[in-house]
């Protein structure tokens, strides 16, 4: 039996993410843990993650998880979700924190000016809502989700990743920009398949199945 | 591109969904969770639970509610509705809201509003504003389920929680809620123009053409609606293709 263990930081809405896991994968054992030998011992690794990037960096050291994080992330198959996904990176404009700079890149937030729509009509900020996200490249995670489907977004900040290379899926809003990245064993993205209706949950399906 | 949202809202008091109208005579609507799984199915963009239950003992009623929709139905919920501390907050969100709606507490304590943005996040944080109208151009906050006037202009006020941390605005016109007659879209269009945090529009939703002109003429994010989903009149799909074949961008 399959054992995945979403990450406990005390950040986000963790009961959704594994309600959602247990809805699709009804065999496996979904755990919230909190516990460092728990994360390590796990089959897979799903950091989720809402609020604002400091408190969560802050939290994840006060807990003594930043080392199990950084260890899933090199071994074991791993899902970031929103924050999950941001914390991958280097700096982050939110608070001008670093994250666990796994990847190399940024994150900024939304640009000011760029947030309009086509008819004059300001875009609001946080993005919040179903956008769509094209798959840069075919990806098992991707596999049964049509291309350009909706998910569920709810966000101000996003990554720029140094690499194209790590691009798995991209959005539009006010200006293009990385919705969803793979390299590895690490799959990592911006909006909430736990939120998603169909889709969400074909893509935590799929990450269930997944063998990196 | 982003989609604008359908809301189907779900008055719910002592575990029962009702609908009012104008606030006052409650008919019953049904079991919550079958209700929202089958707004789900319809392919509903949210779904808003507004706990109206009057009696405190009743109160934790909700909290079941929205752990048993939340372990079914895989969507975003927004809570509103008796909401007076940052615990209330988190009490709901560790249920399995996603966010949570608050009105007469950030009226009397705007404290709040930031206290609770603060601990977990604008994003969950919906401020609601009851709004009437009291001259032209003019509108001003209620409370207390549109009884008691704040003395707060709508449009300053929605400005103000969005300094303080709300993360989104529920605006209902007490003027039109359950009138059936359209949004009030002046009112709509005001406040959506002032902020920069979206704004959902609610009250007097009576046909699918309403839905479709709080977008356009009302500029809103999100609209909200419930009696025209509750009865059968209309399903959330057919609001979308209706908005769909207008050229308003939907998820279907």
């Amino acid at each position: 039996m399959s054992k995945v263990v979403v990450v406990d930081y005390g950040m986000g809405n963790l009961r959704s993410v594994a309600k959602a896991i247990e809805h699709v994968a009804p065999t496996a054992e979904v755990r919230v843990s909190s516990a460092a030998a728990e994360i390590m011992a796990a089959d897979r690794v799903v950091v989720p993650g809402q609020g604002a990037m400091p408190d969560c960096m802050r939290e994840l050291a006060a807990r003594g998880l930043r080392d199990a994080v950084v260890r899933a992330a090199a071994e074991q198959p791993f899902l970031g979700i929103c924050v999950g996904l941001q914390m991958l990176f280097g700096h982050a404009e939110e608070g001008n924190v670093m994250g666990l700079d796994i990847l190399p890149g940024r994150v900024p937030r939304f640009p000011e000016a760029a947030m309009a729509a086509a008819d004059g009509s300001r875009l609001k900020v946080p993005h919040m809502g179903w956008n769509q996200v094209h798959q840069a490249e075919a990806h098992p995670l991707w596999d049964g989700i049509a291309d350009d489907a909706r998910f569920y977004f709810v966000h101000s900040y996003y990554v720029e990743p140094q690499d194209p290379e790590v691009i798995a899926g991209s959005t539009h809003y006010g200006i293009p920009f990385t919705s969803a990245i793979a390299r590895a064993n690490i799959f990592a993205v911006q909006f909430h398949p736990e939120k998603s209706a169909q889709a969400g949950l074909r893509l935590l399906g799929n990450f269930m199945r997944w063998n990196p | 591109m982003l989609a604008k949202r359908i809301i189907p809202c779900l008055d719910v008091n002592a575990g029962r969904v009702v609908k009012g109208v104008n606030f006052v005579e409650l008919r019953d609507a049904g079991d919550p969770v079958e209700i929202a799984k089958r707004y789900d199915d319809q392919g509903a963009d949210e779904i808003t639970f507004l706990d109206i239950t009057a009696s405190s003992d009743d109160r934790d009623i909700i909290l079941h509610i929205v752990e048993a929709v939340a372990s079914q139905v895989f969507i975003p919920l927004t809570v509103g509705g008796g909401v007076r501390q940052v615990d209330d907050v988190r009490r709901l969100l560790n249920a399995g809201a996603d966010k949570v709606s608050m009105n007469t507490a950030a009226v009397n304590n705007p404290q709040l509003v930031a206290d609770a943005s603060a601990r977990v996040g604008a994003q969950c944080i919906v401020v609601a504003v009851d709004a009437k109208q009291t001259s032209p151009g003019r509108w001003e906050v209620f409370t207390h389920g549109g009884r008691k006037n704040a003395g707060l202009d709508a449009i300053e006020w929605a400005r103000r929680v969005e300094s303080l941390g709300a993360g989104e605005i529920l605006l209902t016109s007490m003027d039109r809620d359950g009138t059936r007659v359209g949004f009030d879209l002046a009112l709509t269009r005001a406040v959506a123009d002032a902020v920069g945090i979206p704004v959902i529009a609610s009250g007097g939703v009576g046909n699918l053409q309403h839905l479709a002109d709080g977008v356009t003429q009302g500029r809103a994010d999100a609209v909200l609606a419930a009696s025209i989903f509750h009865y059968g009149e209309f399903t959330v799909r057919q609001a979308k293709e209706y908005m769909r074949e207008r050229g308003i961008e939907v998820r279907l």
